[in-house]
Protein backbone atom coordinates (compact mmCIF):
# COMPACT_ATOMS: atom_id res chain seq x y z
CA UNK A 1 0.00 0.00 0.00
CA UNK A 2 1.05 3.22 -1.35
CA UNK A 3 1.12 6.83 0.16
CA UNK A 4 -0.48 9.36 -1.33
CA UNK A 5 1.92 12.19 -2.44
CA UNK A 6 1.66 15.27 -0.62
CA UNK A 7 0.27 18.34 -2.37
CA UNK A 8 2.70 20.71 -3.58
CA UNK A 9 3.07 23.79 -1.84
CA UNK A 10 1.30 26.54 -2.92
CA UNK A 11 -1.19 24.07 -4.92
CA UNK A 12 -3.75 24.13 -1.35
CA UNK A 13 -5.22 27.16 -0.05
CA UNK A 14 -3.87 27.81 3.94
CA UNK A 15 -6.64 28.66 5.98
CA UNK A 16 -5.05 31.02 8.06
CA UNK A 17 -5.84 34.56 5.80
CA UNK A 18 -5.62 38.08 6.67
CA UNK A 19 -8.13 39.06 3.95
CA UNK A 20 -10.69 36.38 4.55
CA UNK A 21 -12.29 37.49 8.26
CA UNK A 22 -14.01 34.36 8.71
CA UNK A 23 -11.01 32.67 9.15
CA UNK A 24 -9.31 34.94 11.78
CA UNK A 25 -11.58 33.03 14.36
CA UNK A 26 -11.63 29.65 12.56
CA UNK A 27 -8.44 28.87 11.41
CA UNK A 28 -6.11 26.60 13.57
CA UNK A 29 -2.87 28.50 14.87
CA UNK A 30 -1.20 25.42 16.18
CA UNK A 31 0.94 23.68 13.30
CA UNK A 32 -0.56 20.74 11.88
CA UNK A 33 0.79 17.32 12.64
CA UNK A 34 2.15 14.67 9.31
CA UNK A 35 -0.11 11.87 9.19
CA UNK A 36 1.14 9.10 7.82
CA UNK A 37 -1.53 7.14 5.59
CA UNK A 38 -3.13 4.08 6.97
CA UNK A 39 -5.83 1.88 6.15
CA UNK A 40 -8.33 4.21 7.61
CA UNK A 41 -6.99 6.84 5.23
CA UNK A 42 -6.60 5.51 2.24
CA UNK A 43 -9.78 3.74 2.68
CA UNK A 44 -13.44 6.01 2.35
CA UNK A 45 -16.87 6.39 1.67
CA UNK A 46 -17.88 4.95 -1.87
CA UNK A 47 -20.70 6.79 -3.25
CA UNK A 48 -23.90 4.52 -1.88
CA UNK A 49 -24.35 6.92 0.82
CA UNK A 50 -27.85 8.18 -1.19
CA UNK A 51 -29.46 7.65 -4.04
CA UNK A 52 -29.24 9.32 -7.06
CA UNK A 53 -32.26 10.36 -8.57
CA UNK A 54 -32.57 10.33 -12.52
CA UNK A 55 -32.83 14.33 -12.69
CA UNK A 56 -30.83 15.26 -9.85
CA UNK A 57 -28.18 16.45 -12.74
CA UNK A 58 -30.55 18.27 -14.04
CA UNK A 59 -31.37 21.72 -12.01
CA UNK A 60 -33.72 23.35 -14.01
CA UNK A 61 -36.18 20.33 -13.63
CA UNK A 62 -36.79 20.25 -10.57
CA UNK A 63 -39.76 22.01 -10.13
CA UNK A 64 -42.77 21.82 -13.27
CA UNK A 65 -42.00 25.33 -14.13
CA UNK A 66 -38.00 26.70 -15.45
CA UNK A 67 -36.29 28.69 -13.45
CA UNK A 68 -35.51 32.74 -14.42
CA UNK A 69 -31.61 32.87 -15.71
CA UNK A 70 -28.83 32.02 -18.32
CA UNK A 71 -29.58 28.47 -18.71
CA UNK A 72 -26.19 26.57 -18.53
CA UNK A 73 -24.12 22.85 -19.10
CA UNK A 74 -21.42 22.28 -16.88
CA UNK A 75 -19.56 19.45 -17.88
CA UNK A 76 -16.06 17.96 -17.50
CA UNK A 77 -13.82 14.97 -16.21
CA UNK A 78 -12.87 13.72 -13.12
CA UNK A 79 -9.44 11.90 -12.87
CA UNK A 80 -6.43 11.66 -10.57
CA UNK A 81 -3.06 12.57 -10.41
CA UNK A 82 -1.72 9.83 -12.39
CA UNK A 83 -4.68 11.39 -15.45
CA UNK A 84 -6.65 7.95 -14.85
CA UNK A 85 -10.59 8.70 -14.81
CA UNK A 86 -12.19 8.08 -11.73
CA UNK A 87 -15.16 5.48 -12.26
CA UNK A 88 -17.95 6.85 -10.31
CA UNK A 89 -17.48 9.54 -7.98
CA UNK A 90 -20.15 11.06 -6.09
CA UNK A 91 -20.51 15.04 -7.69
CA UNK A 92 -22.80 17.45 -5.49
CA UNK A 93 -22.97 20.98 -6.52
CA UNK A 94 -24.61 23.92 -4.82
CA UNK A 95 -25.13 27.36 -6.15
CA UNK A 96 -26.99 31.03 -5.36
CA UNK A 97 -30.00 30.98 -7.91
CA UNK A 98 -29.44 34.21 -10.95
CA UNK A 99 -30.11 37.01 -9.29
CA UNK A 100 -27.55 35.75 -6.75
CA UNK A 101 -29.94 34.81 -3.79
CA UNK A 102 -29.17 31.35 -2.21
CA UNK A 103 -31.99 29.17 -0.51
CA UNK A 104 -31.18 29.24 3.27
CA UNK A 105 -32.41 31.17 5.87
CA UNK A 106 -29.34 32.65 6.67
CA UNK A 107 -29.17 34.10 3.50
CA UNK A 108 -30.61 38.14 3.78
CA UNK A 109 -29.26 39.59 0.52
CA UNK A 110 -32.45 41.07 -0.84
CA UNK A 111 -32.44 39.36 -4.43
CA UNK A 112 -35.43 37.35 -5.35
CA UNK A 113 -35.61 33.71 -4.34
CA UNK A 114 -36.99 31.62 -7.35
CA UNK A 115 -39.74 29.59 -6.59
CA UNK A 116 -38.55 27.18 -9.49
CA UNK A 117 -34.81 26.93 -8.58
CA UNK A 118 -33.55 24.86 -5.28
CA UNK A 119 -29.78 25.39 -6.71
CA UNK A 120 -28.62 21.64 -5.37
CA UNK A 121 -28.07 18.89 -7.93
CA UNK A 122 -25.58 15.58 -7.34
CA UNK A 123 -24.76 13.12 -10.38
CA UNK A 124 -22.06 10.12 -10.09
CA UNK A 125 -19.60 10.58 -13.01
CA UNK A 126 -19.54 7.63 -15.61
CA UNK A 127 -16.89 5.32 -15.62
CA UNK A 128 -14.34 7.28 -17.34
CA UNK A 129 -14.65 9.98 -14.85
CA UNK A 130 -17.22 12.23 -16.97
CA UNK A 131 -20.02 14.18 -15.45
CA UNK A 132 -22.61 16.81 -16.52
CA UNK A 133 -24.97 19.18 -14.79
CA UNK A 134 -27.77 21.32 -16.63
CA UNK A 135 -28.55 24.64 -14.28
CA UNK A 136 -28.83 28.15 -14.59
CA UNK A 137 -25.90 30.71 -14.62
CA UNK A 138 -25.90 31.53 -10.58
CA UNK A 139 -25.26 35.84 -9.69
CA UNK A 140 -22.73 37.45 -7.93
CA UNK A 141 -23.57 38.32 -4.55
CA UNK A 142 -22.84 40.55 -2.10
CA UNK A 143 -21.01 39.84 1.34
CA UNK A 144 -19.63 40.91 4.29
CA UNK A 145 -15.87 40.53 4.55
CA UNK A 146 -14.66 43.90 3.54
CA UNK A 147 -16.56 47.30 2.54
CA UNK A 148 -18.12 46.45 -0.85
CA UNK A 149 -17.37 42.66 -0.92
CA UNK A 150 -18.80 41.17 -3.82
CA UNK A 151 -18.23 36.99 -4.77
CA UNK A 152 -18.04 36.53 -8.25
CA UNK A 153 -20.73 34.41 -9.52
CA UNK A 154 -19.41 30.49 -8.66
CA UNK A 155 -20.76 26.72 -8.36
CA UNK A 156 -20.09 24.34 -5.29
CA UNK A 157 -19.00 21.26 -5.51
CA UNK A 158 -18.36 18.55 -3.19
CA UNK A 159 -16.30 15.29 -4.27
CA UNK A 160 -15.68 11.56 -3.26
CA UNK A 161 -12.63 9.74 -5.34
CA UNK A 162 -11.14 6.29 -3.90
CA UNK A 163 -10.44 7.57 -0.25
CA UNK A 164 -10.61 9.63 1.83
CA UNK A 165 -7.52 11.37 1.25
CA UNK A 166 -9.34 12.24 -2.37
CA UNK A 167 -12.11 14.41 -0.60
CA UNK A 168 -12.43 17.67 -2.09
CA UNK A 169 -14.76 20.67 -1.56
CA UNK A 170 -14.16 23.25 -4.06
CA UNK A 171 -15.77 26.01 -5.95
CA UNK A 172 -16.12 26.69 -9.70
CA UNK A 173 -15.65 29.87 -11.07
CA UNK A 174 -16.79 31.33 -14.73
CA UNK A 175 -14.47 33.06 -17.29
CA UNK A 176 -13.62 36.51 -17.40
CA UNK A 177 -15.50 37.77 -14.18
CA UNK A 178 -14.22 40.83 -13.42
CA UNK A 179 -14.70 40.20 -9.61
CA UNK A 180 -12.04 37.09 -9.61
CA UNK A 181 -9.03 39.03 -8.75
CA UNK A 182 -10.85 40.76 -5.99
CA UNK A 183 -11.94 37.70 -4.36
CA UNK A 184 -10.31 36.68 -1.06
CA UNK A 185 -11.61 33.05 -1.15
CA UNK A 186 -9.86 32.41 -4.66
CA UNK A 187 -6.53 34.69 -3.68
CA UNK A 188 -6.76 32.15 -0.87
CA UNK A 189 -4.64 29.75 -2.91
CA UNK A 190 -0.99 31.39 -3.22
CA UNK A 191 -0.20 29.40 -6.85
CA UNK A 192 -1.63 31.40 -9.80
CA UNK A 193 -1.99 28.29 -12.31
CA UNK A 194 -3.56 26.13 -9.47
CA UNK A 195 -6.53 29.32 -9.13
CA UNK A 196 -6.77 29.72 -12.68
CA UNK A 197 -7.60 26.05 -12.66
CA UNK A 198 -10.87 26.41 -10.84
CA UNK A 199 -11.90 29.08 -13.33
CA UNK A 200 -14.26 27.08 -16.13
CA UNK A 201 -13.57 27.39 -19.66
CA UNK A 202 -16.53 28.66 -22.01
CA UNK A 203 -16.94 25.03 -24.66
CA UNK A 204 -18.65 25.19 -27.72
CA UNK A 205 -18.32 22.09 -28.20
CA UNK A 206 -20.83 21.55 -24.98
CA UNK A 207 -22.68 24.51 -26.20
CA UNK A 208 -26.09 23.17 -27.80
CA UNK A 209 -27.53 25.57 -30.16
CA UNK A 210 -30.32 27.43 -29.11
CA UNK A 211 -30.53 25.73 -25.77
CA UNK A 212 -27.60 26.26 -23.29
CA UNK A 213 -24.39 27.61 -22.90
CA UNK A 214 -21.36 24.58 -21.90
CA UNK A 215 -18.36 25.47 -19.36
CA UNK A 216 -16.06 22.56 -19.28
CA UNK A 217 -14.58 22.19 -15.40
CA UNK A 218 -12.34 19.10 -15.26
CA UNK A 219 -11.43 18.23 -11.67
CA UNK A 220 -8.28 16.62 -10.49
CA UNK A 221 -8.61 14.07 -7.08
CA UNK A 222 -5.59 13.29 -5.43
CA UNK A 223 -4.36 9.77 -5.50
CA UNK A 224 -2.58 7.35 -7.85
CA UNK A 225 -4.37 4.15 -8.83
CA UNK A 226 -1.05 2.86 -9.94
CA UNK A 227 -1.77 -0.94 -11.21
CA UNK A 228 0.74 -3.90 -9.66
CA UNK A 229 2.65 -4.14 -12.74
CA UNK A 230 3.68 -0.53 -12.63
CA UNK A 231 4.43 -0.92 -8.75
CA UNK A 232 7.21 -3.42 -9.80
CA UNK A 233 8.24 -1.91 -12.60
CA UNK A 234 8.86 1.80 -10.55
CA UNK B 1 2.42 12.58 -16.15
CA UNK B 2 1.19 14.00 -12.67
CA UNK B 3 -1.28 16.03 -12.75
CA UNK B 4 -1.64 19.16 -9.39
CA UNK B 5 -4.67 18.07 -8.08
CA UNK B 6 -7.59 20.81 -7.93
CA UNK B 7 -7.25 23.14 -4.81
CA UNK B 8 -10.27 23.30 -2.00
CA UNK B 9 -12.66 26.13 -1.07
CA UNK B 10 -14.74 26.45 1.84
CA UNK B 11 -17.91 25.04 1.82
CA UNK B 12 -19.12 28.24 3.11
CA UNK B 13 -22.17 28.92 5.18
CA UNK B 14 -24.52 27.91 2.82
CA UNK B 15 -24.24 24.78 2.48
CA UNK B 16 -27.02 23.07 4.00
CA UNK B 17 -29.75 22.69 1.24
CA UNK B 18 -26.62 21.18 -0.77
CA UNK B 19 -25.14 18.59 1.60
CA UNK B 20 -27.37 18.00 5.00
CA UNK B 21 -30.45 17.49 3.91
CA UNK B 22 -30.39 13.68 4.77
CA UNK B 23 -30.38 13.09 8.55
CA UNK B 24 -30.25 9.32 8.28
CA UNK B 25 -26.47 10.30 7.27
CA UNK B 26 -26.19 10.47 10.93
CA UNK B 27 -27.32 7.16 12.05
CA UNK B 28 -24.71 4.28 10.94
CA UNK B 29 -25.74 1.79 12.96
CA UNK B 30 -25.65 -1.73 11.48
CA UNK B 31 -27.90 -5.01 12.68
CA UNK B 32 -25.31 -7.18 13.87
CA UNK B 33 -26.28 -7.52 17.89
CA UNK B 34 -22.42 -8.08 18.74
CA UNK B 35 -21.51 -4.35 17.98
CA UNK B 36 -21.16 -1.79 20.66
CA UNK B 37 -23.32 1.16 20.11
CA UNK B 38 -22.47 4.51 20.44
CA UNK B 39 -23.68 7.85 20.30
CA UNK B 40 -21.04 10.39 19.52
CA UNK B 41 -21.89 14.08 19.82
CA UNK B 42 -19.87 16.79 18.21
CA UNK B 43 -19.70 20.08 19.51
CA UNK B 44 -17.32 23.31 16.97
CA UNK B 45 -16.08 26.33 18.72
CA UNK B 46 -13.82 28.43 17.66
CA UNK B 47 -11.28 30.69 18.74
CA UNK B 48 -13.23 33.01 21.42
CA UNK B 49 -15.57 29.69 22.17
CA UNK B 50 -18.62 30.54 20.03
CA UNK B 51 -20.05 27.36 18.89
CA UNK B 52 -20.55 26.98 15.14
CA UNK B 53 -23.99 27.69 14.62
CA UNK B 54 -25.47 25.68 11.61
CA UNK B 55 -22.26 26.67 9.60
CA UNK B 56 -19.84 23.45 9.98
CA UNK B 57 -20.03 20.24 8.86
CA UNK B 58 -18.85 16.85 10.43
CA UNK B 59 -18.23 14.05 8.17
CA UNK B 60 -16.94 10.52 10.00
CA UNK B 61 -15.12 7.58 8.44
CA UNK B 62 -14.26 4.37 10.08
CA UNK B 63 -14.15 0.57 10.12
CA UNK B 64 -16.72 -1.79 11.73
CA UNK B 65 -16.93 -3.67 15.22
CA UNK B 66 -13.91 -6.12 13.48
CA UNK B 67 -11.95 -3.14 12.19
CA UNK B 68 -12.47 -3.22 8.67
CA UNK B 69 -13.67 -0.72 6.61
CA UNK B 70 -16.24 -1.25 3.41
CA UNK B 71 -13.64 -0.04 0.80
CA UNK B 72 -12.09 -2.63 -2.01
CA UNK B 73 -8.48 -1.81 -0.45
CA UNK B 74 -9.75 -3.82 2.46
CA UNK B 75 -13.27 -5.75 2.31
CA UNK B 76 -15.37 -6.50 -1.38
CA UNK B 77 -18.57 -4.33 -0.87
CA UNK B 78 -21.34 -6.23 0.48
CA UNK B 79 -24.91 -5.64 0.78
CA UNK B 80 -25.93 -4.70 4.57
CA UNK B 81 -22.18 -4.50 5.33
CA UNK B 82 -22.04 -1.81 7.93
CA UNK B 83 -20.69 1.47 5.66
CA UNK B 84 -18.71 3.62 7.71
CA UNK B 85 -19.75 7.00 6.88
CA UNK B 86 -21.76 9.89 7.92
CA UNK B 87 -22.04 13.51 7.62
CA UNK B 88 -23.99 16.05 9.78
CA UNK B 89 -24.17 19.85 9.75
CA UNK B 90 -24.24 21.30 13.34
CA UNK B 91 -26.50 22.76 14.63
CA UNK B 92 -27.33 26.30 16.10
CA UNK B 93 -25.21 25.15 19.24
CA UNK B 94 -22.63 23.62 17.18
CA UNK B 95 -22.91 20.40 18.32
CA UNK B 96 -24.55 17.51 16.13
CA UNK B 97 -24.88 13.18 17.29
CA UNK B 98 -23.93 10.38 15.08
CA UNK B 99 -25.18 7.13 16.18
CA UNK B 100 -22.49 4.51 14.94
CA UNK B 101 -20.27 1.64 16.69
CA UNK B 102 -17.42 1.61 18.33
CA UNK B 103 -15.20 0.77 15.52
CA UNK B 104 -12.28 -2.19 15.77
CA UNK B 105 -9.07 -1.94 15.63
CA UNK B 106 -7.21 -1.62 12.35
CA UNK B 107 -4.17 -2.73 11.05
CA UNK B 108 -1.56 -0.13 11.40
CA UNK B 109 1.80 0.16 8.52
CA UNK B 110 4.09 -1.71 10.53
CA UNK B 111 2.03 -4.41 10.56
CA UNK B 112 0.41 -4.08 14.31
CA UNK B 113 -2.65 -2.60 15.51
CA UNK B 114 -4.04 1.02 15.67
CA UNK B 115 -6.05 2.33 18.82
CA UNK B 116 -9.74 2.06 17.82
CA UNK B 117 -10.50 5.51 16.16
CA UNK B 118 -12.72 7.45 13.76
CA UNK B 119 -11.62 9.67 11.01
CA UNK B 120 -13.06 13.26 11.08
CA UNK B 121 -13.11 15.69 8.70
CA UNK B 122 -14.27 19.31 9.40
CA UNK B 123 -15.78 21.31 7.12
CA UNK B 124 -17.45 25.53 7.80
CA UNK B 125 -17.20 28.64 6.86
CA UNK B 126 -13.91 30.29 7.43
CA UNK B 127 -12.15 27.08 6.24
CA UNK B 128 -10.78 27.30 2.98
CA UNK B 129 -9.63 23.62 3.21
CA UNK B 130 -11.38 21.03 5.47
CA UNK B 131 -9.39 19.68 8.73
CA UNK B 132 -8.51 16.28 9.02
CA UNK B 133 -8.91 14.77 12.74
CA UNK B 134 -9.02 11.64 14.83
CA UNK B 135 -11.54 10.72 17.62
CA UNK B 136 -9.81 7.81 19.93
CA UNK B 137 -11.71 6.91 23.07
CA UNK B 138 -10.57 7.82 26.52
CA UNK B 139 -9.81 4.79 28.83
CA UNK B 140 -8.64 2.45 26.38
CA UNK B 141 -5.57 0.62 27.05
CA UNK B 142 -4.82 0.65 22.96
CA UNK B 143 -4.06 3.95 23.22
CA UNK B 144 -0.89 3.73 25.02
CA UNK B 145 0.71 1.85 21.87
CA UNK B 146 -0.85 3.86 19.14
CA UNK B 147 1.27 4.81 16.48
CA UNK B 148 -0.37 8.06 15.23
CA UNK B 149 -0.99 9.01 19.20
CA UNK B 150 2.50 8.87 19.16
CA UNK B 151 3.28 11.38 16.54
CA UNK B 152 1.34 14.11 19.30
CA UNK B 153 2.61 15.76 21.75
CA UNK B 154 2.09 14.93 25.13
CA UNK B 155 0.08 17.26 26.21
CA UNK B 156 -1.84 17.91 23.22
CA UNK B 157 -3.04 14.07 23.14
CA UNK B 158 -5.81 14.67 25.02
CA UNK B 159 -7.67 16.65 22.48
CA UNK B 160 -7.90 13.50 20.52
CA UNK B 161 -9.85 11.79 23.17
CA UNK B 162 -13.68 11.50 23.25
CA UNK B 163 -14.68 11.14 26.81
CA UNK B 164 -17.70 9.49 27.92
CA UNK B 165 -20.39 11.12 29.51
CA UNK B 166 -22.78 9.96 32.42
CA UNK B 167 -24.54 7.15 30.00
CA UNK B 168 -21.90 4.72 29.08
CA UNK B 169 -22.80 4.57 25.45
CA UNK B 170 -22.78 8.30 25.06
CA UNK B 171 -19.57 10.25 24.25
CA UNK B 172 -18.66 14.20 23.36
CA UNK B 173 -16.16 15.19 21.52
CA UNK B 174 -15.00 18.90 21.20
CA UNK B 175 -13.57 20.44 18.05
CA UNK B 176 -11.54 23.61 19.18
CA UNK B 177 -10.62 25.19 15.69
CA UNK B 178 -8.25 27.75 17.33
CA UNK B 179 -6.99 28.79 20.50
CA UNK B 180 -6.51 27.20 24.42
CA UNK B 181 -7.28 23.83 23.77
CA UNK B 182 -6.85 23.71 20.10
CA UNK B 183 -7.65 20.01 18.60
CA UNK B 184 -5.53 18.42 16.99
CA UNK B 185 -5.39 18.66 13.16
CA UNK B 186 -3.50 16.36 10.70
CA UNK B 187 -1.16 17.40 7.59
CA UNK B 188 -2.35 14.41 5.32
Amino acid sequence: MTEYPRPRPGTQPVNRQEAYGSSHRRAPRQPLIALPHTLSELTGPLYGHNPIGESDNDLTRHFSDAPQGERIIVAGRIFDEDGRGVPHALVEIWQANSAGRYRHAGDNHPAPLDPNFLGAGRVVADAEGNYRFTSIKPGAYPWRNHHNAWRPAHIHFSLFGSGLLSRLVTQMYFPGDPLIPLDPILNGIPDIDARQRLISGFDTSLTEPEWALGYRFDIVLRGRRATPFEETAR
Amino acid sequence: MSHIPTASQTVGPFFNFGLTTDADLGNLVGSEMKDERIRLTFRVTDGEGAPAPGDAMIEIWQADSAGRYAHPLDLPAEAGRFHGFGRLETDLNGRCTFETIRPGRVAAPSGNLQAPHISVLVFARGLLKHLHTRVYFAGDPANAHDPVLALVPEERRATLLAKQCGDPAAWSFDIVLQGAGETVFFDV
